[in-house]
């Protein structure tokens, strides 16, 4: 039993750091750093550089654009991203839409959307979720029918996330009421400038308009736009759930968030002529996330050692996703905690580029009470916490 | 043994309670923090003649008695609607320090407006170092001829920006930890070196950060003797800190009663996802954790009724800022999980209690800190 890299995985290891401190560029690491709001373009900008040195997308089959990497490569690839605090692509075009293209879409298909993913010409969003199809989501309503060479769709879709910049949506759509609810849905590419489709901002806790609702009202969609067969969209969806759920332990970004906590803990006086690291009962509940990321870690990799061998990634990935994001979350409560009473400003305007009024508190703490609201998402989305141990009774246990 | 409140109390109670309901919902809230002041000048001006402003303070003040019941009662109601009005900095921490250390004159010429709603006031504190240490004092006041020149700055004074004169806590003496030496003075909140960087807090209410450059302060706007203000500090915070606890018992109330019902009208799967036994359990465990947490706040607050001493009451408010500060984490985050998406919209009611009950758990010194002061004392 071994967990150590080979020496080839060393190697790439530091191509990769080096490739990052060169190229990752300076204005948006400082943006990154300081908790600054990115743009559409700062995403745009980046994923254009990482294609260019042909690491766009590194679950890609080789043949489609891919990097051919062995997992360990990928998961090296991530956690370098991760550690150095570049983003990873935004997921709904090349890491959602896509492989379900590349799997189950037509040639024509093919060539018509994955170079675009790959360019970052094209910005992607999800329709999958309804106002009333959430952890159920098979219980979806939107319609798609039929009309000669186009469907008709009509309904709405939610926590359409960054819906705002998107150019196509993928949707999950009811082709068949009559069957069971699984089997009639189909996967519909949507060009978002189709007449009759609006989008309406949904605002969130930190009063950012991440996501939002996209209604459809009888939007004639080319029947060429389906992919697979009709019916056939829910196998098609889950596919595309298992590779949402790759990297979903988030660790190389909670180790990152806990190695800029440690130093701000140091830099916050604990008001008795101390710092903060230094209070036991801190330092005890910094102790306890960073133990809980370690066997979060190794539980990763062991997931990874069977990925590597030829095993799928199974209903284990469940474990990554609920502790990954309830360990997100607590060390998202531990900013709040060092930050203390600068944790109640709501300064937006503190956040946007270029913005040079007196700056209450030290970097992104002032941010911490906003961050923690926002990110109570990551226990909701993805399949619900609550979806993933159903998962694990009924697929492991045996329940 | 009777926890059943007094006639008068009830009284109160209903009063709030009716205001809350009948005027205050959610879209009206969200109305008053959008405007410009962040409060509602009609409001206030209804809740000084229903007297309400008066239930802080003293019979002998010409309060409604001060009792921290009262208090308790008043602040639980407020926690149902987030009622945003200045009530806790204004009266309860600002009005409570006068009460405390105010001379018979300085009394009648501030307290009787607090009153009336025609003065607010703010008191400045905290510090960018301080943390919850309400000892450590980096603001300094030095004495010139009758005056004293106040530096410094302060951090989260809570209705600062609609403050007419700032409580300010500033050192006349000693070093930066030391319990001697810290006094309060009110300063008119446009002098001259007295500035202001206003924010919305993130659960709607408005404080600022201050910076007082020379403020020149006469000798007779000094709140009780020279050097000597920490104790009266102390227990006026922790007179806010179980404001806040109460507040905090009626907003988990809400959170409670809004995820039961969401429960058993949300459907998925062709059912309520409250007849799910795990979801069931969960909203147990925020029922007990509402009970536990409004038992505390009872407890304190008659504590605090009590003659008891400063130690004694000290760590019955520590007792229930902790407890309730536990019970707000459990009942906040498990509100917003098992609402799902819906509750980490701005739209919905539910991450506001949420916003409200975290910045609660923040204010007056958080868990661990009431925790080490309850293992303390």
């Amino acid at each position: 039993m071994n967990a150590d890299f080979t020496a080839e995985d060393l190697k790439f290891q530091k191509e990769v750091q080096d490739f990052l401190k060169a190229e990752f560029p300076q204005d948006i690491k400082h943006k990154v750093d300081n908790g600054i709001r990115l743009e559409k373009d700062d995403f745009v900008r980046w994923q254009k550089i990482l294609n260019k040195r042909g690491w766009m997308a590194p679950n890609w089959p080789k043949e489609y654009g891919g990097t051919g990497w062995t997992p360990t490569q990928k998961y090296i690839f991530a956690m370098e991203m991760g550690l150095y605090g570049a983003m990873a692509p935004v997921a709904f075009g090349v890491n959602m839409v896509a492989p379900v293209i590349y799997t189950y879409g037509s040639e024509e298909q093919k060539k018509r959307f994955l170079p675009d993913i790959l360019e970052s010409n094209v910005w992607w969003c999800q329709g999958y979720s309804e106002p009333n199809a959430g952890s159920d989501l098979a219980s979806l309503k939107t319609t798609a029918v039929r009309d000669g060479d186009h469907y008709v769709v009509n309904g709405t879709k939610t926590w359409t996330t960054l819906g705002q910049h998107a150019d196509w949506i993928f949707c999950l759509v009811r082709t068949d009421n009559t069957a069971k609810k699984q089997e009639g849905i189909s996967f519909l590419l949507i060009d978002m400038k189709t007449p009759g489709i609006k989008v309406s901002p949904i605002y969130l806790l930190d009063d950012e308009p991440e996501v939002n609702e996209v209604h459809f009202d009888n939007v004639r969609v080319p029947v060429e736009n389906l992919i697979g067969e009709e019916n056939q969209g829910w196998t098609y969806a889950k596919v595309l759930l298992t590779h949402e759920r790759t990297n979903i332990a988030q660790v190389p970004n909670s180790k990152l968030k806990m190695r800029k906590l440690r130093d701000l803990a140091a830099q916050t006086p604990d008001g008795f002529g101390g710092s903060l690291l230094n209070d036991p009962v801190f330092s005890r509940k910094l102790a306890e996330v960073e133990i809980q990321v370690l066997a979060l870690e190794y539980a990763e990799l062991r997931t990874l050692a069977a990925v590597s061998v030829g095993k799928a990634p199974g209903p284990e990935s469940s474990i990554l996703k609920i502790v990954g994001t309830e360990a997100t979350q607590f060390i998202d409560e531990l900013y709040m905690e060092v930050a203390g009473y600068h944790s109640l400003p709501h300064v937006p305007a503190q956040f946007a580029e270029g913005f040079s009024g007196e700056r209450i508190g030290k970097g992104s703490l002032v941010n911490s009470s906003n961050v923690y609201f926002n990110n109570r998402k990551k226990s909701i989305y993805g399949g619900s916490n609550e979806i993933q141990k159903n998962i694990i009774s009924k697929a492991v246990l045996g329940l | 043994m009777d926890f059943s409140y007094s006639d008068e109390q009830q009284m109160l109670q209903d009063s709030v309670q009716k205001f809350v309901y009948s005027q205050y919902d959610f879209d009206t809230r969200r109305k008053i923090i959008q405007s410009e002041t962040g409060y509602s000048a009609e409001y206030w001006a209804l809740f000084a003649e229903l007297g309400w402003l008066t239930v802080p303070f003293r019979e002998e003040d010409g309060g409604f008695g001060g009792s921290a019941v009262d208090l308790m009662v008043v602040m639980e109601e407020f926690g149902k609607g987030m009622v945003i009005e200045p009530f806790l900095a204004s009266a309860v921490l600002s009005g409570g320090l006068i009460g405390e250390l105010g001379s018979a004159a300085q009394k009648e010429s501030l307290l009787a407006a607090v009153m009336e709603g025609s003065l607010q006031l703010a008191t400045a504190y905290a510090e960018a170092d301080s943390r919850y240490n309400l000892a450590s004092v980096g603001t300094t006041a030095r004495k010139q001829g009758d005056s004293y020149l106040i530096n410094g700055s302060k951090v989260m004074v809570l209705n600062a920006p609609s403050a007419d004169k700032l409580l300010v806590i500033a050192r006349t003496s000693g070093d930066k930890f030391d319990r001697d030496g810290i006094s309060a003075f009110i300063v008119d909140a446009s002098a001259a070196g007295v500035s202001k960087n206003s924010y919305t807090a993130v659960d709607g209410h408005r404080a600022a950060e201050v910076h007082l450059t020379d403020v020149l302060v006469a000798a007779a706007d000094r709140l009780g003797a020279e050097g000597n203000a920490l104790a009266a500090l102390e227990a006026i915070i922790d007179r806010a800190a179980l404001a806040v606890s109460a507040e905090a018992v009626g907003s988990m109330d809400c959170l409670l009663k809004k995820t039961v019902e969401y429960a058993k009208t949300r459907k998925q799967f062709g059912v309520a996802i409250g007849t799910f036994q795990a979801l069931q359990h969960r909203m147990s465990e925020m029922f007990i954790e509402c009970q536990l947490a409004r038992s505390v706040v009872i407890m304190a607050a008659m504590k605090l009724d009590t003659d008891g001493s400063p130690a004694e009451k000290a760590k019955a408010v520590a007792a229930a800022k902790a407890r309730v500060g536990r019970a707000m984490r459990k009942v906040g985050q498990e509100a917003v999980q098992l609402h799902g998406g819906i509750a980490v919209t701005d739209e919905l009611d539910v991450g506001h209690f949420f916003k409200r009950i975290t910045t609660i758990e923040n204010l007056f010194g958080n868990t661990d800190y009431q925790l080490a002061r309850f293992a303390s004392l």
